[in-house]
């Protein structure tokens, strides 16, 4: 019986805050790959992006983690990862890919079971690392200066990637029109979400700062965090406009 | 500090909701937001009520798991609940009796206990403390008036609003009845043809003081339908639904191909009555 190579699915960005369409991208990228036949996924990571990386609007990075906690407590396989957001500055993505790789191999290279007679698990192979993200973060390797070239080749060379599609991109077109990425096409997988839900956190923000109402966008245990904390108000602190019920 | 009269609006939303999903609850957020930054509104309450199971519309499964997971979905608000009046009867029911139902009732509601706080609770729900608490708002030492009895308003999204073209699905009085008597709340995808459906209806057009569109940007295409497919196929719902609701499915399996075929071959109710009921009234037809 063939044995599928596990992965764990590693995304990378603001989280700013978390939002339901970010756990999403989880549950698509699982069942696609899943359905390829070739591949398990065994664990999803969230890695919030450093304070130093200069978004505006960005809140403390511990408070993006600790929303994400929140939102990640009724997961059984996705969790927070906060050495990211822990190092002195920002850094690129594949260094992030990098370290979690090292990471897996260490626990990987642990739990070799040192019995001989028994039979190896069908999670024999070492797990591939892939970096989870929308098609948008696609578009923006053509962005000029966004990321280097030898970085984009090395996270779809070494590691792969998994997009999932988002309305007005059209991630076919982005590979086809860089060589990095058509080169290694094969290890870049499309998954496809037919239920649009386009939720994006700038919009959030938005409208938290308006006083509108973001139930069922992101997790209620989310909504409490902000409004405790007074996050993304539009004045900078919580003024009790508009009842967040 | 406004004190001026507001209207009590209570926002109605009928539906199969099989199953409810998380686009149903955003449609009374997103209502709720927009009518009470009118200034002119108050929205107090917002009810679910599921259709019953003579509706016979293909895939819909027994109404109890429906409005179990419709309160699931709920448990967690202060202002949604879920009505089971409609799911209960034996006939199905058109959509301007149950607005006139629960029009009914609150103005009955409001004649037994004129006094009645503003914030209307779920029957036999105790307020909690930091519930109580939030209510009084500093800001607002007294309880600002409210005109009467509070309206009850249909909230749909742009699909039911263009169902009403649909051949013998709706009586024509009805509609009438709908926007003149009550009012639409319309929750639809920004640049939809919502606005074009209405100018070109005679029925809506002069009514359209009473039709509220709500422009929704984000862009949510949770169909429950998606979701009966993506159950089918193994998929994950996750995130999509209530939690609740999400766990409430998968104990029961309520969705898979048989329940699909639920219905198939049957004619929808309403098409029914209102094709029945143009013979009766017109033999030669």
């Amino acid at each position: 019986m063939k044995n599928r190579i596990p992965v764990v699915l590693l995304a990378c960005g603001s989280f700013n805050p978390i939002t339901n369409m970010h756990l999403r991208l989880f549950e698509v990228a699982r069942d696609h790959l899943h359905q390829t036949g070739m591949y398990q996924v065994i664990e999803g990571i969230i890695s919030p992006v450093n304070d130093s990386y200069g978004k505006k609007d960005l809140v403390a990075s511990h408070h993006r983690v600790a929303m994400a906690q929140l939102a990640l407590q009724t997961s059984d396989w996705i969790r927070v990862d906060p050495w990211e957001s822990e190092q002195a500055q920002w850094m690129e993505t594949v260094k992030v890919l990098r370290h979690h790789h090292n990471q897996l191999l260490k626990s990987s290279a642990q739990m070799e079971d040192p019995d001989p007679s028994k039979t190896p698990s069908a999670s024999a192979a070492l797990p591939e690392l892939k970096l989870l993200c929308g098609a948008d973060v696609l578009k923006t390797f053509q962005t000029p200066n966004l990321w280097k070239d030898e970085h984009i080749q090395e996270i779809v060379e070494k590691f792969g990637l998994v997009c999932v599609s988002r309305r007005g991109h059209d991630p076919k077109g982005y590979i086809l029109d860089s060589p990095i990425l058509r080169q290694f096409q094969h290890n870049i997988h499309l998954a496809r979400e037919p239920i649009q839900n386009e939720i994006s956190a700038t919009y959030i923000r938005k409208a938290l700062g308006q006083g509108q109402s973001v139930k069922y966008l992101l997790p209620d245990t989310v909504i409490a965090y902000i409004r405790d904390h007074g996050l993304y108000s539009s004045d900078g602190s919580w003024t009790g406009k508009g009842k967040i019920s | 500090m406004d004190t001026s009269e507001k209207t009590e609006v209570v926002l109605l939303a009928c539906g199969s909701f099989n199953p409810i999903t998380n686009m149903h609850l955003r449609l009374f957020e997103l209502g709720k937001d927009y009518m009470n930054a009118t200034g002119k509104y108050r929205v107090i309450k917002g009810i679910i009520s599921p259709v019953g199971d003579a509706y016979k519309k293909k895939g819909l499964i027994p109404a109890h798991h429906r409005i179990i997971m419709a309160e699931l979905a709920t448990k967690n608000s202060h202002w949604l609940e879920v009505d089971t009046w409609e799911s209960l009867q034996k006939e199905w029911v058109e959509t301007v009796k149950v607005l006139r139902h629960h029009q009914e009732k609150l103005a009955t509601d409001s004649c037994d206990h004129p006094q009645r706080s503003l914030l209307m609770d779920r029957p036999g729900r105790k307020r909690k403390w930091d519930e109580q608490k939030q209510d009084s708002s500093p800001k607002k030492p007294q309880e600002p008036k409210s005109t009467g009895v509070p309206r009850v308003k249909l909230l749909c999204g742009a699909d039911l609003l263009e169902s009403f073209n649909v051949p013998n699905l709706w009586k024509t009085e009805d509609i009438t009845q709908i926007v003149a008597n009550y009012g639409l709340i319309c929750i639809t995808r920004a640049g939809s043809d919502a606005q074009k459906f209405i100018y070109e209806s005679d029925v809506l057009w002069r009514h359209q003081s009473n039709i509220h569109l709500v422009d929704e940007w984000i862009t949510n295409d949770i169909s429950s339908t998606k979701i009966r497919r993506a159950l089918r196929r193994g998929q994950s719902i996750r995130y999509l639904v209530p939690d609740l609701v999400q766990e409430y499915i998968e104990k029961h399996d309520l969705y898979n191909s048989e329940s699909e075929d639920r219905n198939v071959g049957v004619i929808l109710a309403p098409l029914q009555r209102n094709i029945s009921e143009a013979k009766h009234s017109n033999p030669t037809a």
